[in-house]
């Protein structure tokens, strides 16, 4: 039969040579390479003590902003619910009552917030879709749990902490890159 | 003269012909689709609307069959009445799309951009007419005017800074009742409706001005902050109302009314008007009769994440227990237990205004 590329090569069915019916000297060579591995520059790194740099545009574990005054910037528009293709996101929102205005940055705020980290598929639409910078993906992954009900993430777990009351845990929070 | 006179009028290349004294706009119409112009303030329920906007502009190249020449500057579609062998050119011309676009953006200007706040947002005419016109973002710099806020009691919201002056909701008062004891007042920057619109609060048919509002400026107070309106289901329903049709669309989630609204046609104009008792205190399903599901233009937010035609009452089957031998599925946790969204001690659509965060501390989390 005509080859369809000149790539083919027949199969060679040549009876083994001694050496090769030996095998040791293969083994030897084989194990050879293996030694010399020792010598090289390892690429594992001992992961919780070490950590590799994140890539800045790496997509991690959700937070919710604050803005410089350490309110909650979230307005519950919906948007990022709407634009979540794996609809891991639900909010109920509620008015400011009159001595709240420290707390939320406009008069409609997420009362309840809450992530389905089992569902979300760490895409970044919903940070694309926030009309008001309030949700972001930071560099950090969802830490592993033993049960599945700790993987919904409600408001205490996304909000940043308060930059005036604590600003080396917003820092922290924000990341290096960000 | 004979009793139906047919003009024969030419708009974007489509002729059609309609009876003498019908305007472009609604020739338009007759046509549909894009060749329709925009209107703002022209609702074709009420009379003396339209004129106020300038979004329906178009241009008339060839005024008639006895006199052709061109009619000097465009014309608002919604007032100007066609004659024989006009010509139009709607979005076939550079010009009217050119200057539709400064419309939007000087009906922007004024209009503080918190749709992420508003409940319009989704079906806010402005909103689409700007996303159209690639006029989303604002390029003014100064302060815009504000008002002070006027409480118009426990139903009806009032947001005059969102107001573009239609006159629509002036209307509606004026038309739906015998005294007018609604209007516009002060001039320019300064105008605005607030000040008498509490005189005719107590009107049967008041809630309407909800509906005929193109923008966030009057939003329904019982249904404030809920939701949002992509997140509900549009639903067909009707009751028997001693004042009104009660053919409505209720806007549903899972259960639960959020919503109550006159249906609306293709041009987001009011079918029938609705009563106060039907809009603001029916909230339960049991008062109502369910008609089906509202098919949603596609091309509308509210549809997204549905299958075409289908917001609404279809329930997806459940096809596990049929391929493997009636087994249900194992649950290995139900979201319902963990969640604190849409928790059942807290029924959203039954709270009269919008939510506060005594309602979501009152319960235990």
């Amino acid at each position: 039969m005509q080859a369809l590329t000149n790539r083919a090569q027949a199969v060679n069915r040549k009876p083994m040579t001694i050496m090769e019916k030996l095998y040791l000297p293969s083994i030897a060579k084989g194990m050879g390479i293996t030694f010399s591995h020792i010598f090289k520059k390892q690429p594992t790194i001992q992961y919780p003590e070490e950590k590799r740099p994140f890539s800045p545009v790496f997509r991690g574990l959700h937070v919710l902003n604050r803005d410089e005054e350490g309110r909650e910037r979230c307005t519950a528009c919906g948007l990022c619910a709407v634009a979540c293709p794996a609809e891991a996101i639900t909010m109920e929102a509620a008015e400011r009552l009159p001595g709240e205005e420290n707390l939320y940055r406009e008069e409609k705020y997420a009362a309840r917030y809450e992530i389905n980290m089992l569902r979300c598929i760490f895409c970044g639409l919903c940070e694309e879709a926030c009309p008001k910078d309030a949700i972001y993906l930071s560099e950090t992954f969802a830490p592993a749990n033993f049960a599945r009900k700790g993987f919904i993430y409600g408001k205490d777990d996304l909000l940043i902490p308060d930059p005036t009351k604590d600003p080396a845990g917003f820092a922290a929070a924000k990341g290096e890159g960000q | 003269m004979s009793e139906q006179q047919l003009f024969k009028v030419t708009i974007d290349n489509i002729t059609i012909e309609v009876p003498a004294g019908t305007t472009i706009l609604n020739a338009a119409r007759q046509i549909g689709g894009e060749v329709a112009p925009p209107a703002m303030c022209y609702y074709s329920k009420l009379a003396g609307s339209g004129g106020k906007c300038r979004t329906c502009l178009v241009e008339v190249s060839k005024g008639s069959e006895k006199d052709p020449r061109p009619m000097p500057k465009l014309v608002a579609s919604c007032r100007t009445t066609v004659m024989d062998g006009m010509e139009v050119k709607n979005i076939t011309s550079e010009k009217v799309v050119d200057a539709r676009a400064g419309v939007v953006e000087f009906l922007l200007l004024n209009h503080p951009l918190d749709c992420p706040i508003c409940d319009q947002a989704g079906e806010c005419h402005l909103q689409d007419l700007s996303y159209e016109h690639g006029k989303e973002g604002t390029r003014y710099e100064f302060q815009r005017r504000t008002f002070k806020k006027h409480d118009i009691g426990p139903y009806i919201q009032l947001h005059m800074t969102r107001c573009i002056l239609c006159y629509r909701c002036v209307f509606t008062a004026d038309q739906l009742t015998s005294k007018r004891e609604h209007g516009v007042l002060d001039r320019g920057d300064h105008a605005e409706i607030a000040t008498f619109i509490e005189k005719s609060l107590d009107n049967e048919f008041i809630g309407n001005v909800i509906d005929v509002c193109p923008v966030g400026a009057l939003t329904d107070k019982t249904f404030r902050f809920k939701n949002r309106v992509w997140f509900l289901k549009p639903v067909e329903a009707h009751r028997d109302c001693p004042t009104c049709s009660g053919k409505v669309t209720l806007w549903n989630r899972g259960d639960e009314v959020y919503r109550v609204t006159a249906r609306k046609d293709q041009w987001g104009e009011v079918e029938e008007w609705i009563c106060n008792t039907c809009r603001f205190e029916k909230k339960q399903t049991s008062d109502w009769v369910i008609e089906g599901p509202r098919l949603v233009d596609r091309h509308s937010v509210i549809s997204q994440g549905h299958y075409a035609g289908s917001v609404g009452m279809h329930k997806p089957a459940e096809t596990f227990a049929a391929v493997n031998d009636g087994r249900s599925p194992k649950l290995m946790m139900d979201i319902h237990d963990v969640s604190k969204v849409n928790r059942n001690e807290i029924t959203l659509s039954l709270i009269n205004g919008p939510a506060h965060s005594t309602n979501f501390n009152s319960t235990k989390d």
